[in-house]
């Protein structure tokens, strides 16, 4: 059982040099750096110039100190299973570390009852120096199981985790993946009565990752109390039958995991799904880009889309003048900066060569589903005249995110997208012609 | 069904005790880190724990040269390699114990933002681990004193006590200088420094008998200066010095406890300030 009662943590952030600008005041400060030092160190970690309203954010003595966490207080009972999910900074991470220990709130308090892990992160503790089989022993007590349990589930652990072979290589020499499967399989065998869990289900490749995902739900169902961080909206919704939303450090929704995912997933705080262009009418323009939405198929506006559902953009333009060869673009980026496509509305229409007379005009652009890779993208978008001149262009005037559910390949898989392309796969004959090589445990990312 | 374990969470300040009860829980981890530290520290090296014998030897063939034959340091009539091989084995345990114990904490700065354990671990682990290079350097002082034929005398009772305060010494300075090192980095600067006037202000490469009647007093506070006397008395058979052995014993275990209470009381800022 979690009982966390008005927990608040703060942090202050870093404080910001002077800057200097002739060579007396540089040497002064110089010469006082190290009080300076002294007090900004010390700083870090004192919080007596926060008074007792401290959600007042007018105080400009405190306003290098963000709130990681304001006042959350939850109670879960023994055998629950609740998802905590947030954008990052939303506190999630810093909720855990409370929780386990590692840090001391701000203020409030919080009772558990019971024995707890934590697994904020897998492999701590391994050393690459070390052997898989002793750095299983190592990570095992760290993660706080003694040494007889370890003993006993040894061949579990090595087993789940495949990599039997190497068990007795230094972890040094094994590939990234192997350490991950190793890590992971360590924290997979626990068996507190209370687990702790940040985003760690985001390694390993994807049928490693639904193995340790039907680990985790027997686990749940063994009637452990498990608190479960993740991203991954549809784990979320697998394994957790309640969610606790954290937003900006509080609590913003408690309750039914479909109920509290739907409400993050329809969010879309850090996404705009519609856009009106506020500018004045360019000069010399004949043609000027009004607005552009996002839509679902049945025309719900949104901010995410779930990795499987087609989407549609719609766009408005005014047109002063009649134009021939004028075309309107959209063009997508994702989060990274690289363009996954630029589509005309004349690729695939009949207008190309066409005279638009002058009037409003909406273009619909419908993008199919199960081709954008779970992530962010910002949408462009444009008008061509002659098929060269940009004559009015608007850059990321929608911004939405490509939500995991429905996605079952690895999230590291390399590539703009990844779509699932038909394969064939046929023996062509029993014997090899060449003889067996060894293979020697190190892979590189595919 | 077991005795249900409650923890409470609560914003701590001010001084914490040791909570022996929770160390004893977490003896396992205790036992598996100090056993990492051994076999991680000669790991990939041609001359592996021959490391341990020869970081001291060269030192002491080093100060021999310097202090016993250049600068003839007077040693009351003791060979000075064999002067100096006492007081060095149990003075390199120390400094290096004590070096690595100060950077427990940054070196282990990923562990500690990660998990949960009682975090005196940290600063004690090199403090046990060292001791396996102690023990082998012992060699070097069973093989001098062979050499220059010294019997044992029952002196020798001595050793454990000694044992005793060069734990505390180096757990003790360890837990005050990680506890510092994690907030200011200076300490990683300082500490070398540190170390090397450590040693100059004990009875290492001189006698302690060179120091004046009138300034014995504060000398004897340097708990270094007991270990390095009290060695030299329980191998050597010389004249039990007393009169640095109890105020030794004293200023160690202050110093242990200093250092642990300090430790206890800024721990639970380590994890904000990395």
């Amino acid at each position: 059982m979690i009982k966390a009662e008005n927990i608040s943590k703060c942090y202050r952030i870093g404080l910001k040099d002077a800057v200097h600008d002739s060579i007396g005041s540089a040497l002064l400060s110089f010469i006082n750096s190290p009080l300076r030092n002294y007090r900004k160190y010390r700083s870090l970690y004192k919080f007596d110039d926060i008074n007792s309203n401290k959600m007042d954010d007018s105080n400009t003595k405190s306003s290098n100190i963000i709130w990681a966490l304001k006042d959350v207080c939850f109670e879960i009972k023994t055998g629950e299973v609740v998802g905590i999910i947030g954008r990052n900074g939303a506190g999630k991470t810093s909720l855990l570390k409370i929780l386990s220990k590692i840090t001391d709130p701000t203020s409030g308090r919080a009772e558990i009852h019971g024995r707890v892990a934590s697994l904020l992160e897998v492999g701590t503790g391994f050393h690459p120096e070390l052997t898989g089989r002793e750095n299983v022993f190592l990570n095992g007590a760290v993660l706080g199981m003694d040494k007889k349990e370890i003993k006993s589930k040894f061949d579990e652990i090595v087993e789940f985790s495949g990599v039997e072979r190497f068990i007795d290589t230094p972890v040094k020499r094994y590939s990234s993946g192997m350490t991950v499967r190793l890590a992971f399989s360590v924290a997979a065998h626990l068996e507190p009565e209370l687990l702790l869990v940040d985003e760690v289900l985001a390694v390993g490749d994807a049928e490693f990752q639904q193995k340790c995902l039907g680990k985790m739900g027997r686990v749940s169902r063994e009637g452990r109390t498990v608190l479960f961080v993740s991203h991954n909206m549809g784990a979320i919704a697998q394994l957790c039958p309640r969610s606790i939303w954290l937003e900006e450090g509080e609590v913003k929704l408690d309750g039914s995991s479909s109920e509290v995912v739907g409400a993050y997933l329809s969010s879309g705080i850090l996404s705009s799904s519609s856009w009106t262009n506020s500018s004045s009418w360019p000069e010399g323009s004949q043609a000027q880009i009004k607005s552009a939405r996002l839509l679902s198929p049945d025309n719900q506006k949104m901010a995410i889309v779930n990795f499987n559902s087609q989407f549609r953009v719609e766009i408005t333009y005014e047109i002063v003048e009649p134009m021939r060869n004028l075309s309107l673009l959209t063009r997508l980026t994702n989060s990274q900066g690289n363009v996954v496509w630029t589509s005309w509305d004349t690729d695939t229409t009949n207008w190309d060569g066409r005279v638009r007379g002058s009037g409003r005009y909406i273009s619909v652009c419908k993008a199919p589903g199960g081709l954008l890779k779970p992530g962010h993208y910002q949408l462009s978008v444009g008008l061509v005249l002659d098929r060269r001149t940009l004559a009015d262009y608007h850059e990321h005037v929608l911004r939405f995110e490509v939500s995991q559910i429905g996605y079952l390949l690895n999230l590291n898989r390399l590539g703009i997208i990844t779509p699932l392309l038909e394969w064939d796969v046929k023996r062509i004959d029993e014997t090899c012609s060449t003889t067996q090589t060894q293979a020697n445990g190190k892979s590189s990312r595919v | 069904m077991n005795k249900e374990i409650a923890t409470i969470i609560q914003p701590r300040s001010g001084w914490q005790v040791v909570d022996f009860k929770e160390l004893k829980q977490y003896r396992d981890l205790f036992y598996f880190l100090v056993w990492r530290d051994i076999k991680v520290l000669y790991a990939q090296t041609i001359l592996g724990f021959f490391w341990a014998l020869l970081l001291p030897l060269v030192q002491i063939v080093v100060f021999t040269i310097i202090f016993g034959k250049v600068a003839k340091l007077s040693t009351e009539g003791i060979p000075y390699f064999l002067f100096s091989t006492v007081a060095i084995v149990p003075w390199t345990y120390i400094s290096e114990a004590a070096t690595r114990s100060s950077q427990s904490l940054v070196t282990n700065q990923n562990m500690l933002g990660k998990i949960y354990f009682p975090r005196l671990i940290f600063p004690l682990t090199p403090i046990l681990a060292k001791l396996v290079d102690f023990g082998i350097s012992i060699l070097i002082l069973v093989a001098v004193m062979i050499v220059y034929r010294v019997s044992p005398t029952w002196n020798l009772l001595l050793f454990p006590i000694l044992i005793f305060m060069m734990i505390c010494i180096s757990a003790g300075l360890g837990m005050w200088s990680s506890a510092l090192a994690i907030r200011y980095r200076d300490v990683k600067h300082a500490m070398p420094f540190f170390i090397k006037i450590l040693m100059y202000t004990a009875p290492i490469v001189y006698s302690a008998a060179t120091i004046p009647e009138k300034y014995r007093i504060i000398y004897s506070l340097n708990p270094l200066v007991g270990v390095i006397e009290g060695y030299r008395s329980c191998l050597l058979g010389t004249p039990l010095s007393w009169q640095y052995i109890i105020p030794g014993i004293i200023t160690a275990i202050i110093l242990l406890i200093s250092g642990t209470l300090y430790f206890r009381r800024s721990e639970r800022v380590f994890a904000d300030v990395i």
